[in-house]
């Protein structure tokens, strides 16, 4: 079976998910080929182990995000089994590959089999699906689901200059507002309590934030105690309810209304330095001991990642 | 000139999720809602009716009881309304991709607005697919659009913040979360909404052939029980968690 896989990229480079994508396409067995939006990454993808062939696609096209014109150059060159990141990007521009071939597409798969068997969370991860696609077809992949392949391949290069008509045009770039991401929006949040002694201790926390783009949230002991910590970083019963993939309580007693704003969340790591907090009930994952200890190692530890 | 908005009813986000006989069991759903990145798409679609763009027709497809969420719609100012009554539960991407693009050239809506992704399926390959099937420009990830003159401006997510865009008709834009406020229906709007005719068809009646499910859907399972949490003593185990985030529980 040939295997085609739609390169991450970020920057002039390549996003490390991509290994990953060669790594569960690695686990199918079959021919598997790169192709390297704009060029960008295609030396990085030469040496993931396992790849064949990369194509450095160099059109005009590729200096802007545009979904319908990339898809357009790259369909004839995706071949039997089309594989993606389930990134924004990558799942749009899964679905216009899909549809430009004829072939239906599965998104955000968490785990896949050479009988193309795949799983899947739906319904907001309360359902687990399982199913099997036909091929040829298109599937995107869920980030750090799928182990990396290692480097030390040699990949031949092929590059091909096709371009198509642009429609979407990017007139301005705004950067990054320096306010916060919403707590119900993120995919990880770390919430301050009480226990955080001083408003100020939040910079800690936002910090550790910084390193893996998580939002920062507080309990309502934090928000009625001090001015600075707003309502909107509230969670709990009477403050957001969140369901992120991994949450992380620090200086949180975790009572009952807390615990029903988060206890959904997929992960819960709690750092308290009371070995009896109720938090640790709910925590998968639970550190006894102080913030002023645990959150400058875990910065440095999340940091190395 | 006709905008289309294409909303979908799911399952509530609030609403427990019952499984049985290896599928979700729909009977059992306490509550069904417009799924949550549509309402935002709505909400944009009639303010490009107000601003002039056009007509704003709401689309779906789904069984009988989601005509309710379309009569909704109407309450805030759709103008009209097309219901393809069938079950989707077990299509996949190509099957109501072609039913919902022949919806839109019934409809002849030249600029549509939908969800990034449904609640259910939680995908986000609808738009960009139908955007590829009748050939409009695609914009995803967007949390507004505005029009100016004969062409639109939207904003959408880049991997450095946000970026502003502009294309022509035809074009999809694809919603996520927007900051502006969802508006709710008044009594008047609600007294309309009740006089208004909802155009119920079938995917027959449109002309689409959408042949099997190539993706077949071998069972529905609720997730896992999580295992008993693990507690550690001492600031040297924070690197133990921080590599069982990632090994154990792979979420960083
Ligand atoms: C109707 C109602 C609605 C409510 N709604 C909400 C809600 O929406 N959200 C919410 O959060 N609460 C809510 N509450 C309040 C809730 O009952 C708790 O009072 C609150 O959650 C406690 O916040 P806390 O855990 O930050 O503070 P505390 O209970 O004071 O806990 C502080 C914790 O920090 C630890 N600590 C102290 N110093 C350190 C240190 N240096 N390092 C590490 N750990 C340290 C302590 O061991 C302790 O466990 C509600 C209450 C009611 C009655
Ligand atoms: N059956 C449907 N009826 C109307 N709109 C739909 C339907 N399915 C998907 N959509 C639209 O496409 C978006 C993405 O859906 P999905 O690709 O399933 O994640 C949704 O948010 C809706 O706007």
């Amino acid at each position: 079976m040939e295997i085609t896989i739609i390169a991450e990229t970020s920057g002039e480079g390549i996003h490390p998910v991509t290994e990953q994508l060669v790594g569960a396409a690695s686990s199918l067995g079959g021919e598997i080929t790169v192709l390297c939006p704009g060029g960008r990454g295609s030396d990085d993808a030469s040496v993931i182990s396992g790849v064949s062939k990369v194509i450095s696609l160099q059109g005009d096209c590729f200096s802007s995000f545009d979904s319908g014109s990339w898809s357009t150059v790259m369909a004839p060159f995706s071949k039997g089994m089309v594989i993606a990141s389930s990134s924004p990007t990558g799942r749009e521009l899964g679905a216009q590959i899909a549809s430009k071939i004829g072939v239906p597409i599965v998104q955000d798969v968490t785990g896949i089999e050479p009988d193309n068997k795949v799983t899947r969370s739906v319904y907001s991860g309360k359902v687990v699906e399982t199913s099997s696609l036909p091929s040829p077809c298109v599937v995107t992949l869920r980030q750090n689901a799928f182990e990396g392949a290692s480097g030390g391949g040699s990949a031949e290069v092929v590059v091909v200059d096709n371009s198509s008509e642009v429609s979407v045009s990017v007139r301005e770039a705004i950067a990054k507002a320096g306010e916060r991401m919403d707590v119900s929006d993120a995919e990880i949040v770390i919430s301050g309590g009480r226990g955080m002694g001083d408003p100020s201790n939040f910079s800690h926390l936002n910090e550790v934030a910084d390193v893996i783009g998580a939002a920062v949230g507080a309990s309502r002991a934090a928000v009625d105690s001090w001015d600075e910590i707003p309502h909107s970083m509230q969670v709990g019963q009477t403050g957001k309810t969140v369901n992120p993939t991994l949450y992380i309580a620090v200086g949180i007693s975790g009572a009952i209304q807390h615990l029903a704003g988060m206890r959904s969340s997929k992960y819960i790591v709690a750092i308290n330095k009371d070995p009896d907090a109720p938090i640790f009930g709910v925590a998968d994952y639970g550190i006894v001991a102080t913030w002023e200890e645990a959150l400058p190692v875990l910065k440095e530890e999340l940091s190395k990642l | 000139m006709t905008i289309a908005v294409l909303l979908k009813q799911v399952p509530d986000t609030t609403a427990k999720i019952a499984v049985s006989g290896g599928r979700v069991d729909q009977a059992s759903v306490a509550k069904w809602s417009t799924s949550p990145y549509d309402e935002y798409a709505l909400e944009y679609a009639l303010q490009l009716k107000e601003a002039g763009a056009g007509d704003l027709v709401a689309i779906t497809c789904g069984p009988d009881r989601a005509a309710k969420m379309l009569t909704d719609a109407a309450a805030v100012g759709v103008d009209s309304m097309l219901h393809v009554v069938a079950d989707t539960t077990e299509m996949d991407s190509k099957q109501i991709q072609s039913i919902l693009a022949a919806a839109i050239k019934h409809c002849g809506a030249d600029v549509i607005l939908c969800g990034k992704q449904a609640a259910d399926t939680n995908s986000g390959s609808t738009g960009p697919g139908i955007a590829s099937i009748i050939d409009a420009a695609c914009v995803g990830m967007v949390s507004e659009v505005l029009v100016e003159g004969d062409s639109f401006s939207a904003l959408r997510a880049s991997s450095s913040g946000n970026e502003r865009v502009s294309v022509s008709r035809p074009c999809l834009f694809a919603f996520d979360k927007a900051s502006t406020e969802l508006r709710r229906p008044n009594v008047k709007g609600i007294m309309m909404a009740k006089r208004k005719v909802i155009e119920t068809v079938s995917a027959m009646d449109l002309g689409v052939d959408m042949g099997e499910s190539q993706v077949i859907i071998e069972s529905h399972d609720s997730p896992p029980e999580k295992p008993p949490g693990q507690k550690f003593e001492g600031v040297d185990s924070v690197q133990t968690v921080v590599l069982k985030l990632r090994e154990e529980a792979n979420v960083i």
